[in-house]
């Protein structure tokens, strides 16, 4: 978890601005060819071998994205100072746009629905928090129930009798296009299967990248890198910051506070939808009822995991991604596995803390890691309910331990009336 | 005058929130071609008395879980758990009420003391994140949500008996003489299914509890106090961090008892078709019913009567019975809205009725109550 973190982790500002500039960039190097060798050498060790397999690598990308693009959903809407519980309802729009509009235009213009049908929830959203000063959670749990009841109603009213649809779900949809390069995949494939320590694990990643790849996935992972310049290199993403850390100065400045928080929140909505579109259109082949499944909130979690910003976002989604991945590949032996990388993390962590002379702390931790540890060696399987529970433990973990390293927007969901400047 | 204003202006607010509800759900209605009028006649005939004590009964579920989201809102903690904190508590009821160490009516204690302890003790964990490590209580108890949806899946597969020739798990059945008996609600010839839950009337007294506590203990005044202003209760000797920790388990004490009615009143074990997504419903309702023991019951009353009217309307009209939930759900956001319409209404008011009377003192500074006038009314 720590090797995941640090990217992450605001980095004090260095001596010379070239460092600073460097510094991320070899950080995430660092934490992610760390990651994979940890994952390689897990491997080895526990017999896990699905661990870094290409299809898993596949199913984790899949698995990312409708998380990813929530959070930078959510990222948008609290940069810009609005929480934004009804990721999850959005998403569901999401999920139902897709499935009618692929359905009866095709999937293009299915994607372009799930967009606007997540951004028709932004604009409630928007409308209730930014314009009528709504507290934002209870906005949110609205906007949640109100989207769970319209999708169960419109699908009733749209796809039942409709051949392959009812009541619960759409009819089989139209994918977009997927990206394959067969000839570099099989050579790829062959240096996985000669099971090299790191190399092999590489090769199942890029092999992953050039085997039926969606177009979606790739406009997803854009959508990332416009959302770090849009929002931390322009003057527009300057203002919609403001907007989140002190709405007041912002518009003593003459920004109109309002109006970005308005466009932030339509942007998260639109994310959100997407993210939904994605779970309907790659993740599956149709509208079903409850496909979201709560990702808007682990989406939510995702965000705060990375610490209100798109990188680490990408690496939080990451993790839940492949976690729920896992659970679903073989679950029980490579949940079982991970279990013995996180005993071994903890008490690495616990050590770290008995040297800084964080006693407390250090106990806790270790107690944690030996139990996990004597789970590990007392199962040969982790049973399903529990791998299916793993990425809500880890977001707990982490709030609880790293929470004091987070840091939110200043005004993250404070109601802001115009004028308030003064 | 301002009070009869004020109270008129209280009860004006709901109302207003309620027509707007059901306008923007006829709206829907009309925009997806569904006969409207059909709908709501269906929905807003007068019940009949089978149907009543389904109201009552899913009332009474709503009720405890609007009250255990009312706890935390008064003290500013956003409970978003119950639904968690119901499921598992309602599970280790159940298996203590099946295991019936203890005969009668004792066993029924236990159990419903076990689900409380269980409820408190899985909304714990959440206060003593927030508590202790500063994890917004909103996070951490969606996220205990889904590890509740887990554990209990798992446990209930470790406990569980099949039932012959059913394909549906579930705990031991609860002995007879630990259920909790109904409550006739017609005259006695009125056939079976005509009873409420007897867990009604330790509804309401919990509903009592709560207003006692509330608005009568010490405890109840620190616990407003603090939602009020963390840094007035500070000053005035108050441990946050305990009252935190403390509001939390109170929360999920009263969440344990949600899923109780239905355990003791009807199914008598925990199954894997145990009724689900009452905490979400009771954060709707505790806001409607703006955290008072006799609104939370109105707000519970009217959303269990949504749902049980809408049941027919797939049969009947060719509806999908699912519009309520818009209804539901757009009430919660028109009734915080016309709240805010209310109360920005009052505010300027006040501040014209304070101009006017300062205005011959000082009339040469108008400026000052006027200008935020202005802005009350463009924002």
């Amino acid at each position: 978890m720590s090797v995941v973190t640090d990217p992450v982790a605001p980095t004090p500002a260095p001596a010379s601005s070239r460092g600073r500039r460097l510094r991320p960039a070899y950080w995430w190097l660092l934490g992610i060819g760390g990651f994979i060798a940890l994952l390689s050498l897990l491997e080895r060790v526990t017999g896990a071998d699905d661990l870094t397999s290409a299809g898993t690598v596949g199913a984790t990308l899949i698995a990312t994205m409708p998380i990813m693009l929530a959070a930078l959903g959510g990222l948008w809407a609290e940069r810009a100072g609005v929480v934004n519980i009804g990721l999850e309802g959005m998403m569901i729009l999401g999920t139902f746009g897709a499935g009618f509009f692929a359905f009866t235009y095709g999937p293009w213009i299915g994607v372009a629905g799930s967009v606007a049908l997540g951004m028709v929830g932004g604009l409630v959203h928007a409308l209730a928090t930014v314009v009528f000063g709504v507290d934002h959670i209870i906005s949110g749990v609205a906007i949640n129930i109100i989207a769970l009841g319209a999708v169960q109603y419109l699908a009733s009213l749209t796809f039942s009798g409709v051949e392959g649809g009812g009541p619960t779900q759409s009819p089989k949809i139209g994918d977009v296009p997927t990206i394959s390069f067969p000839a570099l995949g099989d050579r790829l494939g062959e240096i996985e299967d000669t099971n090299w320590f790191f190399v092999s694990e590489l090769a199942a990643i890029a092999r992953a990248l050039v085997t039926n790849l969606s177009v979606l996935v790739l406009i997803s992972l854009a959508l990332v890198v416009l959302t770090y310049v849009v929002l931390w290199r322009t003057a527009f993403g300057l203002r919609l910051r403001a907007c989140g850390e002190s709405p007041a100065a912002a518009e003593s400045l003459g920004v109109a506070v309002m109006r970005y928080k308005f466009v932030a929140v339509l942007i998260s909505g639109g994310l959100a939808g997407l993210a939904g579109g994605f779970l309907a259109m790659v993740a599956s082949s149709n509208y079903r009822e409850g496909q979201t499944g709560g990702r808007g909130y682990i989406g939510l979690a995702a965000m705060i995991f990375g610490n209100w910003r798109p990188g680490g976002l990408l690496a939080g989604s990451g993790l839940f991604g492949y976690t729920e991945t896992l659970g679903l590949r073989q679950g029980g032996t490579s949940v079982r596995a991970l279990l013995l990388l996180v005993s071994l993390l903890a008490i690495a962590f616990a050590i770290w803390q008995v040297r800084r002379s964080n006693f407390t702390t250090a106990t806790v931790v270790f107690i944690i890691g030996a139990a996990v540890g004597a789970v590990y060696l007392s199962i040969d399987q982790v049973p399903g309910d529990f791998t299916r529970m793993t990425p809500y433990v880890i977001t707990l973990l982490v709030l609880a331990f790293a929470s004091q390293r987070l840091r939110m927007p200043a005004a993250d969901g404070q109601v802001y009336r115009k004028g308030s400047a003064g | 005058m301002t009070r009869v204003l004020r109270a008129l202006l209280g009860l004006l607010a709901p109302l207003l929130a309620l027509v707007a509800a059901f306008a923007i759900t006829s709206l829907v209605l009309i925009s997806a071609g569904d006969p409207v009028g059909e709908v709501w006649a269906e929905i807003l005939q007068v019940p009949e008395t089978r149907n009543l004590a389904n109201i009552v009964n899913q009332a009474c579920v709503l009720y405890l879980s609007g009250l255990a989201v009312a706890v935390a809102f008064r003290m500013n903690l956003f409970n978003i758990g119950v639904d968690g904190q119901y499921r598992i508590a309602a599970f280790v009821g159940a298996v203590v009420a099946g295991e019936a160490w203890l005969p009668g009516y004792l066993n029924t204690a236990l159990a419903i003391v076990c689900a409380m302890a269980v409820g408190a003790l899985w909304a714990g964990i959440a206060g003593v994140l927030r508590a202790t490590r500063g994890v917004s209580e909103v996070i951490s108890t969606i996220m205990l949500n889904f590890i509740s949806t887990s554990v209990v899946a798992y446990l209930l597969r470790e406990a569980a008996v099949r039932e012959e020739g059913s394909n549906t798990i579930g705990t031991k059945e609860i002995p007879e003489g630990s259920r909790i008996g109904s409550i006739p609600l017609a005259a006695a010839d009125s056939g079976p299914g005509v009873e409420v839950y007897g867990f009604v009337v330790l509804a309401i007294l919990a509903g009592v509890t709560y207003w006692f506590v509330m608005s009568r203990t010490r405890f109840g005044f620190d616990l407003r106090a603090t939602g009020q202003s963390t840094t007035a209760a500070v000053a005035s000797g108050i441990n946050v961090r305990r009252m935190t920790i403390l509001t939390m388990m109170l929360s999920g004490a009263v969440a344990g008892l949600v899923g109780l009615p239905i355990l003791f009143g009807e199914a008598y074990s925990y199954g894997s078709t145990f009724q689900s997504g009452l905490g979400f419903a009771g954060i709707a309702i505790a806001l409607l019913g703006r955290n008072n023991p006799v609104g939370i019951a109105l707000a519970a009353l009217l959303f269990a009567f949504l749902e049980e009217q809408s049941n027919p309307l797939q049969i009947l009209v060719g509806v999908s019975p699912e519009i309520v939930a818009i209804t539901q759900g757009v009430i919660v956001l028109t009734v915080v809205i016309s709240y805010e319409v209310v109360r920005r209404f009052l505010t300027r008011r006040e501040q014209s009725r304070v101009a006017r009377a300062e205005r011959p003192a000082e009339p040469a500074e108008p400026a000052g109550p006027a200008e935020t006038q202005d802005q009350e009314t463009r924002a």
